[in-house]
């Protein structure tokens, strides 16, 4: 992986095999450049034992593969620059779900480019049009937002946010709040 | 600025061409997005087929999805190419520019481009 955005592209989709009805993903980077990404769902959630295989990248759930080399590679770019990743998940109650939490210093030389993390977001809410997402993005340069809960409110039931004029627009309206 | 009450207006100049794609489009494009697939350069790739179907309007034909890993990930990106009454076509090893000859040649002009295909690889 080169990007980060590639990372997360890859972690959310668990949450995607996870049976998520929301899908949070935030990025706040603070005035020191450290960088703090989570992904939360309200997916089902990992057992114990899986939890702490899921950042071997040995393991696998090939049958549901629900992860893989997703995660070792998401820890390895956080450590790379002194950071951290850690995991937390639930299968009951009120927090059912997972967090995937990890920190970069951005200010590494061994931290990858965010990239084209407009990019990634398009192609989640395309790749699954009924989850709902809620995206943020928050430095000293910038605060940019997406809730597709939002939109879906607007366009009604009968348009997919996987239209291609949605999708557009979509793009738009975050390269739009990007720019500032 | 965009706007969500620009949606609205979006929404209201689609609301009669939904009915008519429904069901219509006959062709798919499906992109590999595992974790194989995104760090070979599958996303550059999902871009492509999204913005040439979209420029050359072949959006009431051809639909692009996405699924996970289709089990030859030496030779992401791959993509295959549904279409009714055809045999599958697998495609291997593709970039960007690949992907957009791959809209012009096969998805408009109805050509496979045989020297992407995966038979192609292997009998190299």
């Amino acid at each position: 992986m080169k990007e980060l955005s590639l990372n997360i592209l890859d972690i959310a989709k668990n949450s995607v095999v996870a049976g998520a009805s929301l899908i949070r993903i935030s990025l706040d980077t603070d005035e020191d450049g450290w960088l703090v990404l989570q992904i939360r769902d309200n997916g089902c959630g990992m057992n114990e034992e899986t939890l702490r295989s899921v950042t071997d990248p040995f393991y696998t759930t090939r049958t549901t593969r629900k992860v893989g080399l997703g995660l070792p590679l998401l820890k390895l770019a956080a450590e790379q620059t002194g950071g951290t990743l850690q995991i937390t998940s639930s299968q009951h109650g009120e927090a059912k779900g997972t967090t995937v939490k990890a920190t970069f210093d951005t200010k590494s030389i061994d931290c990858m480019p965010i990239g084209d993390i407009i990019s990634t977001v398009c192609i989640l809410v395309a790749g699954s049009p009924e989850i709902d997402f809620d995206f943020s993005d928050r430095s000293p340069e910038h605060s940019v937002t997406l809730r597709t809960a939002e939109l879906r409110e607007i366009l009604g039931d009968s348009i997919s946010l996987a239209e291609p004029e949605i999708q557009n627009w979509m793009k738009e309206y975050l390269q739009e709040q990007y720019a500032g | 600025m965009k706007s969500l009450a620009e949606l609205a207006a979006i929404r209201e100049k689609m609301q009669s061409k939904v009915v008519i794609r429904e069901g219509a489009a006959s062709t798919r494009v499906v992109v590999g997005m595992a974790t194989c697939g995104i760090a070979a350069g599958a996303r550059p790739v999902l871009n492509t087929f999204v913005d040439e179907v979209n420029k050359q309007a072949l959006t009431d034909k051809v639909t692009v999805t996405q699924t996970g890993c289709i089990g030859i990930c030496q030779y992401e990106p791959v993509v295959e190419v549904f279409e009714e009454g055809k045999e599958k076509v697998t495609y291997v090893k593709l970039d960007a520019a690949k992907a957009a000859e791959i809209v012009e040649k096969h998805l408009k002009g109805g050509q496979v481009v045989t020297e992407y295909t995966i038979g192609a690889y292997k009998n190299a």
